[in-house]
């Protein structure tokens, strides 16, 4: 098995506060890899750290087998590492199709080309208008991001994340805010990508994470508590003390 | 020409009359007109650069207008000692080497200072281009064999083929054409897949990092652009005045510069020409009733800005587009 991630004790403190402590993580290529853990354990710092969002403490992240831990966050997207936000960042001012667009173009080789208009080049919009459609985004195309609402810009910002084209995509918390039926949605989504693309998920929908993580990591107060596949998971009692509230 | 919305429309038409209109006035013996839009013009040049930094990509520079004056410099120092003799190896009066010039020290100083004012933002980005501009001001300021604070009388125009600069509607023509190069430039360049990325990381930089766009360096190549499109604009300027001094480029003139994008609408290719066109308009009116003009001029700019979000453009189009 190859491993596309390797994390080797990640340490971040913000002043008194240690929201990495110690992590060990690896993931291998095709995994869907669920991070979960209460409020404040230290998700979004981790994912933070790995997007080259924040510099770690200490520690070293590997990326196909090179150090990234110094790199800085556009390097890693061009090496093929994207993540999605817990609030969502997207270009509000730009339509949904230049905002996905933006992306693609990323990764389609350095962007200092002034002369030609970039809606009108047509592989770029074309795979734009694709993953648009992937999502159920295809026909708000035209709109002003921020006209849409909050269930469709979690959409764009799947959406987003998946036009790079990265191979690892860090997802924090895709489902933050979403119902019921949009929250199905987007898990049917997140199960075709599967084996596509690597995933970090994080996520509190419980029912999200048994339903599409390969393995799952418990994370609490900086720290993993635990690791293993759903049903070690499911039956880890000191997960189920410390997290999943049962005595 | 099928492609053309609204706005477009109204840019050509705007543009066609301030093509024909001075030449015009001009023709029937009335050469004010023509002078006053000369100044328009060169000044709409420098307002169009500024709108690719400020209104495009969000850096709101207060200092552009030492561009201007060092644009103004490169072509009067050449000349100066052309005429007044050492300093050899810069001793011209060839247009096209004080165009380099010009445009060249332009780029250069846009390239330094960028690289330094674009790793802060804000607050801190208005303050210390502010600064620059302040540096290069006293520089001039303190050069007493370029006239310090009196500024220097140029002597004689740019040498260039074809064009006479002595002749006023040559010299109206050269600037007009000028600044619809400048705007098509821009245009160009705003919508090319670099200009993508300078607005969208003027909307989230953080997401387009993200991406994978180092959005510094995109920022700071928009701004060596701008600094030389305006470097350009003072060499105009110099050939339009013959006279260059510090005032030119005082933090007021780079002010006026912000007002003239704001006012006639950031982020819109017309949107500076009607920003200059109302700064000349506003002046000559207010400057013939009293001496402090600058008050009524700055209440009207903070009207702009609170009740009509895109400018003068917006009301054109008949529509405040703030929301
Ligand atoms: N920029 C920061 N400055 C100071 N403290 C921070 C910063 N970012 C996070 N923290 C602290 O670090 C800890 C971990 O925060 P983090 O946002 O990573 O948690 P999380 O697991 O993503 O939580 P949530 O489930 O609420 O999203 C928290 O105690 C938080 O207050
Ligand atoms: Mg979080």
């Amino acid at each position: 098995m190859s491993m596309l991630l390797e994390i080797r004790d990640l340490k971040k403190g913000f002043g008194g506060v240690t929201a990495t402590d110690g992590v060990n993580l690896s993931l291998t290529q095709g995994e869907l890899h669920a991070i979960i853990g209460p409020n404040g354990a230290g998700k979004t710092t981790l994912i933070s750290q790995l997007s080259g969002a924040l510099r770690p403490d200490a520690g070293v992240i590997l990326f196909k087998g090179g150090d990234i831990t110094r790199r800085p966050a556009h390097k890693r997207a061009r090496l093929g590492i994207t993540r999605s936000f817990q609030i969502t960042s997207l270009v509000m001012e730009m339509s949904v199709l230049d905002n996905v667009a933006l992306a693609v173009q990323a990764c389609d080789g350095h962007s200092f080309r002034f002369v030609k208009p970039a809606r009108k080049i047509s592989h770029l919009r074309e795979r734009a208008q694709e993953v648009l459609a992937q999502v159920g985004l295809a026909d708000r195309a035209a709109l002003p991001a921020v006209e849409l609402s909050h269930g469709e810009h979690r959409q764009l910002e799947i959406a987003v994340a998946l036009a790079t084209g990265a191979e690892l995509m860090l997802l924090d918390e895709p489902m933050a805010g979403l119902g019921g039926e949009d929250s199905a949605r987007m898990i049917d989504f997140l199960k075709g990508l599967k084996g596509e693309r690597t995933i970090l998920l994080i996520e509190h929908d419980m029912d999200a994470v048994f339903a599409l993580a390969d393995r799952i990591s418990v994370l609490v107060y900086g720290r993993i508590i635990a690791t293993g596949s759903p049903d070690e998971i499911r039956g880890n009692a000191e997960v189920r003390h410390a997290y999943l509230g049962e005595e | 020409m099928k492609s053309l919305d609204r706005t477009g429309w109204i840019t050509v038409g705007v543009m066609l009359l301030l093509g024909v209109l001075p030449p015009f006035f001009y023709w029937i013996g009335n050469e004010f007109y023509l002078l006053l839009a000369t100044r328009l013009v060169i000044l709409a040049i420098a307002a169009v650069s500024l709108n690719l930094i400020l209104g495009y990509g969000g850096m709101a520079s207060f200092g552009h207008a030492a561009f201007v004056g060092i644009g103004a410099y490169a072509m009067g120092i050449p000349v100066y000692h052309e005429f007044y003799g050492g300093f050899s190896a810069a001793a011209s009066t060839n247009g096209l080497f004080q165009l380099a010039l010009s445009v060249g020290l332009s780029a250069l100083f846009a390239l330094i200072t960028g690289a330094i004012s674009l790793r802060t933002r804000g607050v801190y980005f208005i303050m210390i281009t502010m600064a620059f501009a302040q540096m290069v001001f006293y520089l001039f300021q303190s050069l007493d064999e370029y006239g310090g604070d009196d500024g220097l009388v140029i002597e004689m125009r740019s040498e260039l083929p074809w064009i006479n600069l002595d002749h006023p509607l040559q010299m109206y023509l050269l600037s007009f054409v000028s600044l619809v190069v400048a705007m098509g430039v821009v245009h160009m360049i705003v919508n090319s897949r670099f200009g993508m990325v300078l607005r969208g990381a003027k909307g989230n930089d953080e997401r387009l990092v993200t991406l994978g766009f180092n959005t510094y360096l995109y920022r700071l190549t928009a701004y060596v652009i701008a600094g030389a499109i305006c470097g350009f604009a003072g060499w105009l300027t110099a050939n339009f005045s013959t006279f260059v001094s510090p005032s030119m480029m005082g933090w007021g003139r780079s002010g006026e510069l912000m007002f003239m994008v704001i006012l006639g609408g950031a982020a819109t290719a017309l949107g500076p020409v009607l920003g200059a066109a109302a700064f000349i308009l506003i002046e000559e009116i207010l400057s013939s009733f009293t001496v402090y003009w600058h008050l009524p001029f700055g209440l009207m700019l903070i009207g702009v800005v609170l009740f009509a979000r895109g400018g003068l453009l917006g009301m054109l189009q008949g529509r405040g587009r703030g929301k």
